[in-house]
């Protein structure tokens, strides 16, 4: 994101998604703030993946829209993280960091990319092919991918679940320092990372799923996690959880 | 597993095999033109050799053309296939049809219309091969990772260059293990090929050899033509573990 430009919010309105028979979402309305950490919770099934599609472009709604608040289209200014790292296996870490640049037949910028595999702390494994990387790496390999795509907004899908606690923190800590400034849009499992990582909390509910009234969490993310403010956060947000579910 | 190991199990498996042969051909009263022992195959293989030798090179060639033309049509059919539904319902029959009549039916036919010549070998190789390639190929390019996908596609990549970057690579091990497969049995296409009308061959050896009752040089025809088949498929699997250095070694 070049620093020039401030990046947009997401606004979502009167969004209706059917499958079968089943409704997901009826008339749902939701803001995403520009630049702003925002991260989603629920129960399984609720369909907090399928709003992060439609978000996406992947997915169409039944009914709705969605817009950047600077009200220019989506399209072309998201970031895609999905579950688990989705580096492609053939392809080494820098290779995977630039494939976007060449799936839009754009000439790949290894300078900028190395750069980036630099700030994750994996300069030494450019060439690595991720087969070689552990989980923590490959991870901080599809950070550094999100990064060299340069979009103002970033949709991560539960990115960092199937990490170990430790190389989890770790990771999150890095995502949320080095995606600072832009508009993220995150759901998790994990109440304690949602409480680490975010700005603002969102807990969706019910069927057709409602979002809850938004939980605002002051001071600078990633926040540690002992600190008291996180704790007593989580519990309340266990508690709201438990009541949804 | 050790690397001697893996040298030394074949050779092992081949002397036991050996060994066997030669005990029963010897101790069970199974006249020589029934049974030969190893010892006047290998001289029958020697005698032979120029002859064993070219029709190798002939069988091979007829193999490996149709190979080569029977992976890209196979190839082209399951792009085509993936990429329009409609055609995949007029080729699907046809494919099927292609397996379910014999190739030993079809091959008095084939030498009739393509003549004794090498074509209708390769044809019938083309035939053998086509749908495992075929099938195993659209399997690979319909089974992409959705997540893959999705990805490439927020990346805003167009669908031929998700084609491209994305599902043509990870097809790429279902479509050697039909290449594998095609390797195996392509030489089988070829020799039905010569024994139903051809004038060269390790196919055409064999038919000759049986009719004179030399059972030896049957043998030895058999010998070069498995190991033919094992050095092309250990030739293929090479090249297809360096083509596809990712994938993890089972």
């Amino acid at each position: 994101m070049r620093s020039d430009d401030r990046p947009p919010g997401l606004e979502i309105s009167g969004l209706t998604l059917r499958y079968g028979s089943q409704t997901l979402f009826d008339n749902l309305a939701l803001t995403v703030p520009a630049g702003q950490y925002t991260v989603m919770l629920g129960a399984s099934g609720v369909g907090k993946s399928s709003l992060l599609r439609v978000a996406a472009g992947l997915a169409a709604p039944d009914a709705g829209r969605i817009v950047a608040t600077d009200g220019l289209p989506v399209a072309g200014r998201i970031a895609w993280m999905g579950q688990r790292d989705l580096l492609y296996p053939w392809l080494s870490a820098i290779d995977n960091v630039t494939l976007g640049a060449r799936l839009r037949h754009e000439r790949p910028d290894r300078a900028r990319a190395l750069d980036l595999l630099g700030r994750v702390g994996l300069a030494d494994r450019a060439g690595s092919l991720p087969a070689e990387l552990s989980g923590g790496m490959r991870q901080r390999a599809a950070i550094a991918r999100t990064l060299y795509e340069d979009r103002p907004i970033v949709l991560m899908d539960e990115p960092f679940s199937a990490l170990d606690s430790i190389t989890r923190g770790r990771v999150q800590d890095l995502a949320a320092t080095l995606l600072a400034g832009r508009t993220v849009l995150m759901i998790t499992h994990d109440p304690l990372e949602a409480c680490r990582l975010g700005e603002r909390l969102v807990v969706l509910s019910g069927a057709p799923a409602t979002p809850g009234e938004p939980v605002v969490l002051p001071g600078a993310i990633p926040r540690p996690a002992d600190d008291a403010e996180v704790l007593r956060t989580m519990a309340s947000l266990l508690r709201t959880l438990g009541a949804a579910a | 597993m050790p690397k001697l190991a893996v040298a030394v199990r074949p050779l092992l498996t081949l002397a036991g095999l050996l060994a066997v042969w030669w005990g029963v051909s010897r101790s069970s009263g199974i006249p020589a033109f029934l049974l030969p022992d190893p010892g006047s195959v290998a001289t029958a293989l020697w005698h032979q050799r120029d002859l064993l030798a070219w029709s190798t090179l002939t069988t091979l060639t007829e193999t490996v053309l149709g190979l080569l033309i029977g992976t890209g049509l196979g190839a082209t059919g399951a792009l085509a296939m993936v990429f329009s539904p409609r055609l995949e319902r007029w080729l699907m029959p046809l494919l099927l049809l292609s397996q379910a009549v014999p190739v030993f039916a079809l091959a008095p036919l084939l030498v009739l219309w393509f003549g004794f010549g090498i074509a209708s070998k390769v044809v019938m190789a083309v035939l053998v091969i086509f749908f495992p390639v075929t099938a195993a190929f659209a399997d690979g390019l319909r089974r992409t990772a959705p997540g893959w996908l999705d990805l490439a596609r927020t990346m805003g990549a167009s669908p031929l260059a998700i084609l491209r970057h994305v599902r043509l690579p990870a097809a790429m091990p279902a479509f050697g293990a039909g290449l594998r497969i095609a390797t195996a049995i392509a030489p089988i296409g070829a020799v039905i090929g010569e024994w139903v009308g051809a004038s060269a061959g390790l196919g055409y050896v064999m038919l000759n050899a049986n009719a004179r009752i030399e059972t030896d040089v049957m043998f030895a025809a058999l010998f070069v033509l498995a190991l033919m088949t094992v050095l092309l498929w250990t030739l293929v699997d090479r090249l297809l573990r360096r083509l596809l250095y990712w994938v993890p070694e089972g």
